[in-house]
Order: C-alpha cells, then sequence, then structure tokens
C-alpha cells in the first residue's frame, strides 16, 4: 500500500478536472468552457475552427458499460435532427471522443432559462407569448412522432431577440416512425425501450411537470396530452400569484387527471390562450353574464361609448323636438 | 463508436468490482476483494477517526485495524445491499459506530491492533495530516468523502505509473507528473517540457494527452472497483469528478 501516495488538495483539483475534461483530440472541436450539467451528462462550449463558430457538445459523463445512456444520447441527437423547428435546438454532429464517451453537437444557445427570464418581467402578455412559442414547438414535435416528456421552465431557453428554444430532449419517446429514414425509427425505438426498461426503478421525468400517467410509469400508452399536461404546469408557473380566472381553468383543463378531459393537442391548449389575449371567450372557462358582459365592453368599449352616446343624443333630441 | 470493452474503458464481468469479489461465497476471493477495498478506505477512515471523531493517534491506528480485521474476518459487508445505497456511505456509517460504541465504553475494546490483518502505513497517514493542516470543524464531515477522492487518485495514479513502466512509456508519465501532479508555481510551459526533455512541444501535447485519457482509464476502472452496480457506479463517478462534493 506504498503506492497511496498524498495528492494535495490543489493536485487533486487538478487530477479530477483531467479525468472531467472531454478529450476531445481526434475531433474537429476545441474545448472552450463548460457551461452546464444535466442528468447524465455536461454541455460544453466548443469552437468548430473549420466553421469558425462556437457550437455547443452535450458530452456523458461518465461511458457506462451497458452503453444504455450513449444509446439514449445517440437516440436524443436523431431525435433532434428529425425536429427542424425555429423553436428547437438544431443538431449538427454525433461522435465518440477517443475516451470512449458518446457526444453530440448542437447551436450554442445564448440566453436564459425561462423561469429566470420571466422572474425579471411580469408582464403576463409576454409570458403568454413565449409560452405560445413553446406550444408550437411541442406540437411540430408531435406532429414527428415526438413526445418530449420532460417539458418545464429550466428546459426552455430564451434568446436575446425573444427567441424561444425547447431543449433537452434526453428522454423523449419516437410514437412512430413518422418521416424517419428507413431503420432509423426502428432502432432508436429500441434505444428507448430499453432506457425506459433500465431506468433502475425511477420513473423518467420531473415531479411536478410529469402527468399522472407518466408518473404510474404507463410509457407504452403516452401520447400527445402527457405533454399537454406538462405545458399546463408550465403555464401555471407562468402565471402571477392571483391569476384571471380564465387562464386559471386553461391550466386546470391542461393538468386534468384524466388525457381525455384535457386539451386533445397543444396547438388546441395554444389556440385556448390565444383567444384569452384576444379577449374572447376561453373554451376551457364557462363565464358568468356580469364576466361576459367586461369581456364584451372590454373588448368593444369604444363601439360601446359610440352607441350609448348616440342613443344620448337621439334621446336628447326626441325631447327637445318634443317640447 | 467501436465497442471493444477495453478502449471504452469497461471491464469484462469477472474485473467488474472488489466489492462483488468482498461479498463472494469463495473465501480466497472474498479476502482479496476486501483487501483491495482497504486499500482504497484505510487512509479516509484513519483520519475521519483522528479528525471527526478526535481519537488520539493510537486509538485512531488501532480502530482502523479493528474496522478492517471486522470487515475481514466478520463478514462486515453481508449487512451492505448495493440497492439501497453506496458503499461509501455504508462503511462511513459503519465506522461512526464503531467509533461511538468505542465512546460508550469506558472499557477498552479489545482490538486489532495485536493482530494487524492488513499492512496499514499509519506514520505516512499522520504525516499527511499534519501536512494537510488541521481541517476546519465545519469540514470535517466531508473529510471522509475529500480523503476518499484522494485515496482513489492516488491508488489511479499509482496504476499508471506501473502501467507505463510496463509499457516503456516512461516520457509521458514524466510529463503527466510534472505537469498535472507537482504543485509547481508556476506550471512549467510546454515549451520548457519540450525543453527539458530534449522532445518537441508538439510531443509534449500528444503524450500528455495519452497520459491523461490513460489516467482518465484508470481512475473509472478503480471507482468501478468500489462499487457494486452501474448505478452506484455512475453516482460515484459524478462525486469523484467533484461535483457532489462541492455541492455540499
Amino acid at each position: 500500500m506504498d503506492d497511496n501516495r498524498w495528492l494535495s488538495d490543489a493536485t487533486v483539483r487538478r487530477l479530477q478536472e483531467t479525468v472531467d475534461a472531454p478529450d476531445f483530440s481526434g475531433t474537429r472541436y476545441r474545448l472552450v468552457r463548460r457551461v452546464g450539467r444535466g442528468g447524465m451528462g455536461s454541455v460544453y462550449l466548443a469552437e468548430d475552427p473549420s466553421l469558425a463558430r462556437l457550437v455547443a457538445l452535450k458530452v456523458l459523463d461518465v461511458d457506462d458499460a451497458r452503453g444504455d445512456l450513449a444509446e439514449r444520447l445517440v437516440q436524443e441527437a436523431r431525435i433532434l435532427a428529425r425536429l427542424e423547428h425555429p423553436g428547437i435546438v438544431p443538431v449538427h454532429d454525433v461522435g465518440r471522443l477517443s475516451d470512449g464517451r458518446v457526444f453530440y453537437a448542437m447551436r450554442f444557445v445564448e440566453g436564459e432559462r425561462l423561469d429566470r427570464h420571466v422572474a425579471a418581467r411580469p408582464g403576463l402578455p409576454e409570458r403568454m407569448r413565449l409560452f405560445l412559442r413553446v406550444c408550437e414547438a411541442v406540437a411540430f414535435a408531435h406532429s414527428r412522432g415526438v413526445l418530449h416528456r420532460d417539458l418545464k421552465p429550466e428546459n426552455v431557453m430564451v434568446g436575446p431577440f425573444g427567441e424561444v428554444l425547447v431543449m433537452d430532449w434526453g428522454i423523449a419517446k419516437l410514437l412512430r416512425d413518422a418521416a424517419a429514414p428507413p431503420g432509423a425509427a426502428t432502432s432508436a425505438g429500441a434505444a428507448e425501450d430499453r432506457a425506459d426498461r433500465t431506468g433502475h426503478g425511477s420513473v423518467l421525468g420531473t415531479p411536478g411537470f410529469m402527468s399522472p400517467e407518466q408518473e404510474r410509469g404507463e410509457t407504452d400508452t403516452l401520447d400527445a396530452r402527457s405533454d399537454v399536461w406538462a405545458l399546463g404546469a408550465v403555464l401555471r408557473s407562468l402565471l402571477p400569484g392571483d391569476p384571471p380566472a380564465p387562464l386559471r381553468a386553461v391550466c386546470a383543463m391542461a393538468t386534468a387527471e384524466h388525457p381525455a378531459a384535457r386539451y386533445a393537442s397543444a396547438l388546441d391548449l395554444a389556440a385556448d390562450v390565444t383567444r384569452y389575449l384576444d379577449g374572447r371567450r376561453v373554451q376551457a372557462y364557462r363565464e358568468r353574464l356580469l364576466e361576459r358582459g367586461r369581456r364584451l365592453y372590454a373588448n368593444h368599449r369604444v363601439a360601446f361609448w359610440l352607441v350609448a352616446t348616440y342613443l344620448v343624443v337621439r334621446g336628447a333630441l326626441l325631447v327637445f323636438l318634443r317640447r | 463508436m467501436g465497442d471493444e470493452p477495453e478502449a471504452r474503458g469497461a471491464f469484462p464481468p469477472t474485473r467488474w468490482s472488489a466489492v462483488v469479489a468482498a461479498r463472494s461465497g469463495d473465501a480466497v476471493e472474498r479476502r482479496i476483494g476486501l483487501e483491495r477495498i482497504a486499500a482504497a478506505y484505510w487512509k479516509p477512515v484513519f483520519k475521519l477517526l483522528r479528525v471527526r471523531w478526535s481519537k488520539s493517534r493510537e486509538d485512531a491506528e488501532e480502530l482502523t485495524q479493528e474496522f478492517f480485521a471486522r470487515l475481514i474476518e466478520k463478514d462486515f459487508l453481508a449487512g451492505f445491499d448495493p440497492a439501497k445505497g453506496r458503499l461509501r456511505t455504508y462503511l462511513r456509517t459503519c465506522v461512526d459506530a464503531l467509533a461511538m460504541n468505542d465512546q460508550r465504553d469506558a472499557r477498552r475494546l479489545k482490538r486489532g491492533g495485536d493482530r494487524e490483518l492488513v499492512s496499514l502505513d499509519f506514520e505516512m497517514a499522520e504525516g499527511e495530516l499534519a501536512r494537510g493542516g488541521p481541517p476546519a470543524s465545519e469540514r470535517s464531515d466531508d473529510l471522509f468523502e475529500k480523503e476518499w477522492v484522494r485515496s482513489l487518485l492516488a491508488l489511479a495514479l499509482a496504476q499508471l505509473r506501473k502501467e507505463c513502466e510496463a509499457r516503456g512509456k516512461t516520457t509521458p508519465y514524466r510529463l503527466f507528473e510534472r505537469y498535472d501532479v507537482a504543485d509547481l508555481d508556476p506550471r512549467p510551459t510546454y515549451a520548457q517540457l519540450a525543453s527539458e526533455l530534449g522532445i518537441a512541444s508538439t510531443d509534449v501535447t500528444n503524450h500528455l494527452a495519452w497520459a491523461r485519457r490513460e489516467f482518465r482509464r484508470i481512475t473509472l476502472a478503480t471507482l468501478r472497483d468500489m462499487t457494486a452496480s452501474e448505478e452506484e457506479f455512475r453516482r460515484e463517478a459524478r462525486a469523484l469528478l467533484g461535483t457532489e462534493i462541492e455541492r455540499k
């Protein structure tokens, strides 16, 4: 046991960094710095000298013996590759580092997480506008047969120009093989199945942003309405403490216990939020007569006063002429 | 994306883990496994007893021997369930229980000091405590974890040296020692190292990249040796990389 020599704290830190740092030799990327750490890997900022641009590289922390995590990361890259949409971060490349770890390269998104972004911007219409962009990206993914399964404010980035990007598709699920090249969906689907089964007894997702059926581990029967539930939870997190009743009803409908009671799609949910923003009647909310009157008044204030003025003037004229 | 196990840092199942060997029904295999665990854990145990439990050097030495004697002789690991927790946490709990019982019992326990089952260099460990200075009391809870990381990296470094010597790769190892291990302030530049060893700067880059890759592979293999499942390995890798300890 003479080998067990003493290493100073500074040396321990350096050696930890040595073990941790990805070895990019053999790839075209140059490491700049680590920018984040997720459930199974880290995200690094790297330079791609051949195209003179910065990219984000998602790299597994450790290589796993069974290869489950590696398969899941590759599957995430393949899913992203089929989702070309302004609201979904584009993937450029996938590969394995010389130290064995799998990585994929994607666009480097400069911006901040949705939860942090809205904390500094209290305006409800702006928050709803961002939420609608999230719904559109998720609806697009659904149209390509992909469920996100981990929608939460931390997984949405807002760029400096207000662009909204849905991130972290690490536990996304393929519903069907639409738009996939022959053979690709099958292998990705198989990887997905293994990833679910080898979840080491834990359900994949985030408590509080996971539908009841996802929480129960019913992975085979999940559909778009599971993501609708998560979107409802995201919407709730964006609302002020005492939200308007129609928006509260939208949240309640989106997060209904039974999928059949929810919005059928992310677009339906977005449409109801848009109705609220436009001052129209929200599908999820049965308004009382007085509320309806107030809403109509708010929407048609000018017309109301024009008619009222006309009626008063006309009434006054009639009274005057009868004298 | 080759799947060759060694290239990916993975081991065949028979080499999976000292923890699995330590819980084996075969006495020889069990003893070998336990000795490998003792090699990684004896310093953290000794230092925990000295600092966290304020044991005298003599008491800490005897309790450390007692701990590993029980580990080897009394099937100590039978109570460890890999599905419920990590080996590191289990051992820490056992050490704390041993120290607490020792504290509570006015009568001195018959310890393993006179029946040394594993050869431990307490002189060196005591010297290390002095070199590191007395840890602040608020940090003593982290002591076991930090010493475990230190011990594991030291074992990996020793293994790297052995492998480099066996493969005639002395230059990469010397560079790694000089640049990544030695406490030099300021650290030498690649150009200085190249001049010292009479090689090109690009060779320094390549040798260092190779040595770091090998060190990473060996460190993770050593860590696998100290874990009983893939899940535990992943969690311990995060602790080894510093993220868990930093969060505390």
